[in-house]
């Protein structure tokens, strides 16, 4: 099996990904036959069968809450410290609205 | 003091003799690794001032008379994915490759508050995705025993470190075998915890329903004394377990008789034929040790891969959609607009590996694929997560390989995406039901490659876990 280079391309658009005209090639095999192999899951009725959605949890659901208070963060200098490009204490990039 | 072999009661013994400072332990360690470094690339980079600066708190501690804590003065190295607070964390990736933490992870902070002397960051596949380390953007690590193969992955670099003795005891992380394959490959202890076990905060996330921060010793006592410091609830981390701590050297105290263990026979067909003798003597072992054996079985293994790398992919394309040239350091030259920046950024900065499972996960759960693979997948998971509720209703441990046939030539398997993420057929059931496991030395093969025995308990009984591996160990392992 084998995905198009079409249907990689749509993907890689979903993924805010971009290949080079030789990983489109590759990744349409290589993706073909992963997902191929995945079909074995078919084999399977699962119709009874509920999703695991939580891994384990055996505490109560309200374990984790906690009340709403201010506490310290890292703050804005530190946060931006990483960033590629940053000013007036906001993380800048390009213009997204023409005037 | 033989700084290769070091365990952590010895540690314990010369600072408490005075026989060396913690000062003088960090200075000669660090030299050590620095200088074995360039055979195996297991360390990324050093943090000296850090490691000083610890094991000077260490000494303080000891000269007021006060307790310097459970770990304390033992070198430790802490894998690429975790992060420390002004050291640079890079995951393995180009796109990371400037970026300074501007906190810590939990496991770091206990484990210095502990006493540990980190000396620097480990090697590892990109975000953690490989079976190998060849996915590093910083170059692949050597196998310690075998210069030519692979020291298995993700967390390749923090077993090779353990294993030449360039670390006492190193953090990597599991997702789906990450922790105990490297071990087995290398010839030393790994441990994945419960599922929750470990807090995360400060682990980078590659699928956050299957990762865990795990251990790496040279022996059982050494990985359970690191676990032991860092394991517990943790506020920063809701999905981290409430269940308390238990005493895990005071419960390793060698009484296997009569446990009750399970060979469960879907892991035993395939294997190479050195690796399945060198377990089926391993489990002689433990049967002299009057452990009692049973054949059992885990009727969903056959899909295991398939369930893991739809679920893994499909979190990890969620994960890292968060390297988008905004904020990490990284941002492509070509960025004229902000789509540009993105597409630009994620395209040049991600390594082959991570864009095959960003593509896979994105394809997985995108528009009228979801039910077919991801939720299909996750009711498969419910199904494997059974098989071992059941199996350890009649049993109160499983024991396996923890790879088929042992470290592979370095870009035998690099061609073959299939192929590789096969490999990891008897390490991701475990990640999948998050249950405790790890890997134990089982012998060598005839070229003197290192061989895993894998043990696998119930939920929260990683006590029971290194009891079993510590007795396995004392008995002399395989050869016993």
């Amino acid at each position: 099996m084998k995905l198009t280079e079409e249907q990689v391309r749509y993907v890689a658009g979903l993924a805010n990904l971009k290949l080079t005209a030789e990983e489109i090639r590759r990744f349409s095999s290589d993706l073909g036959e992963i997902l191929a192999y995945m079909d074995k899951l078919n084999e399977l009725d699962t119709r009874a069968v509920e999703p695991m959605a939580q891994v384990l949890y055996e505490a109560e659901e309200t374990a984790t809450w906690r009340a709403d208070q201010e506490r310290a963060v890292i703050g804005a200098e530190a946060a931006l410290a990483n960033a590629p490009l940053s000013g007036a204490g906001f993380f800048k990039v390009p213009k997204v609205i023409e005037r | 003091m033989e700084i290769a072999s070091l365990t952590i009661d010895q540690i314990r013994e010369g600072l408490a003799g005075r026989r060396f400072s913690a000062f003088e332990l960090a200075t000669e360690a660090l030299r050590f690794a620095q200088e074995e470094n360039p055979k195996t690339n297991a360390y990324l980079r050093f943090c000296p001032e850090r490691a000083l600066a610890a094991a000077r708190r260490v000494d303080e501690a000891l000269a007021r008379g006060a307790d310097p804590g459970p770990l304390a003065g033992v070198p430790v190295a802490v894998k690429d994915v975790i992060v420390t607070k002004g050291v640079r964390t890079t995951c393995g990736s180009r796109l990371l490759a400037q970026y300074v933490p501007p906190y810590d992870a939990t496991a770091v902070i206990r484990l210095e508050q502990a006493g540990g002397v980190i000396l620097g960051k480990a090697n590892c596949d990109e975000f953690a995705m490989g079976s190998s380390n060849e996915n590093s953007a910083f170059g692949p690590v050597r196998n310690p025993a075998a210069p030519d193969r692979v020291p298995g992955g993700s967390s390749g670099g923090s077993a090779a470190a353990v294993a030449q003795g360039a670390a006492v005891v190193a953090l990597g992380s599991d997702t789906g075998g990450s922790v105990r394959q490297p071990a087995s490959f290398c010839g030393v202890v790994g441990v994945t915890p419960t599922y929750g076990r470990v807090s995360r905060y400060g682990l980078v996330a590659f699928a956050s329903s299957l990762d865990h921060i795990g251990q790496f010793g040279r022996t059982v006592r050494d990985a359970a004394r690191l676990l032991q410091v860092v394991a517990g609830r943790d506020e920063m981390d809701s999905t981290s377990a409430f269940a308390p701590v238990p005493d895990y050297l005071a419960l390793a105290d060698g009484r296997v008789r009569g446990m009750k263990l399970g060979l469960p026979r879907e892991y035993f067909q395939g294997l190479a034929s050195e690796t399945g003798d060198l377990i089926a003597r391993g489990v002689e072992v433990l049967k002299g040790l009057g452990c009692e054996v049973r054949e059992i079985s885990l009727p969903h293994t056959p899909y295991a891969i398939a369930c893991y790398y739809i679920i893994c992919t499909a979190e990890a394309s969620s994960n890292l959609a968060r390297y988008d040239g905004a904020r990490y350091t990284t941002r492509s030259a070509s960025s004229e607009t902000l789509s540009d920046m993105y597409r630009n950024t994620r395209g040049e900065g991600f390594g082959a590996e991570c864009k095959r499972r960003i593509m896979l996960g994105a394809y997985v759960l995108s528009s009228g694929y979801y039910d077919a693979y991801y939720l299909k997948a996750q009711k498969v998971r419910t199904l494997i997560a059974q098989d071992f509720s059941e199996a350890f209703r009649e049993v109160d441990a499983l024991v396996t390989p923890v790879s088929p046939f042992p470290a592979f030539k370095l870009g035998e398997k690099l061609e073959d995406p299939l192929e590789m993420y096969l490999s990891d057929i008897y390490t991701i059931t475990g990640d999948l039901a998050g249950i405790p496991c790890l890997s134990v030395p089982c012998g060598r093969t005839a070229a003197g490659l290192p061989v895993g025995m894998q043990i696998l308990t119930r939920h929260f009984d990683e006590a029971g876990m290194f009891r079993l591996a510590e007795a396995f160990e004392r008995a002399g392992g395989c050869e016993g």
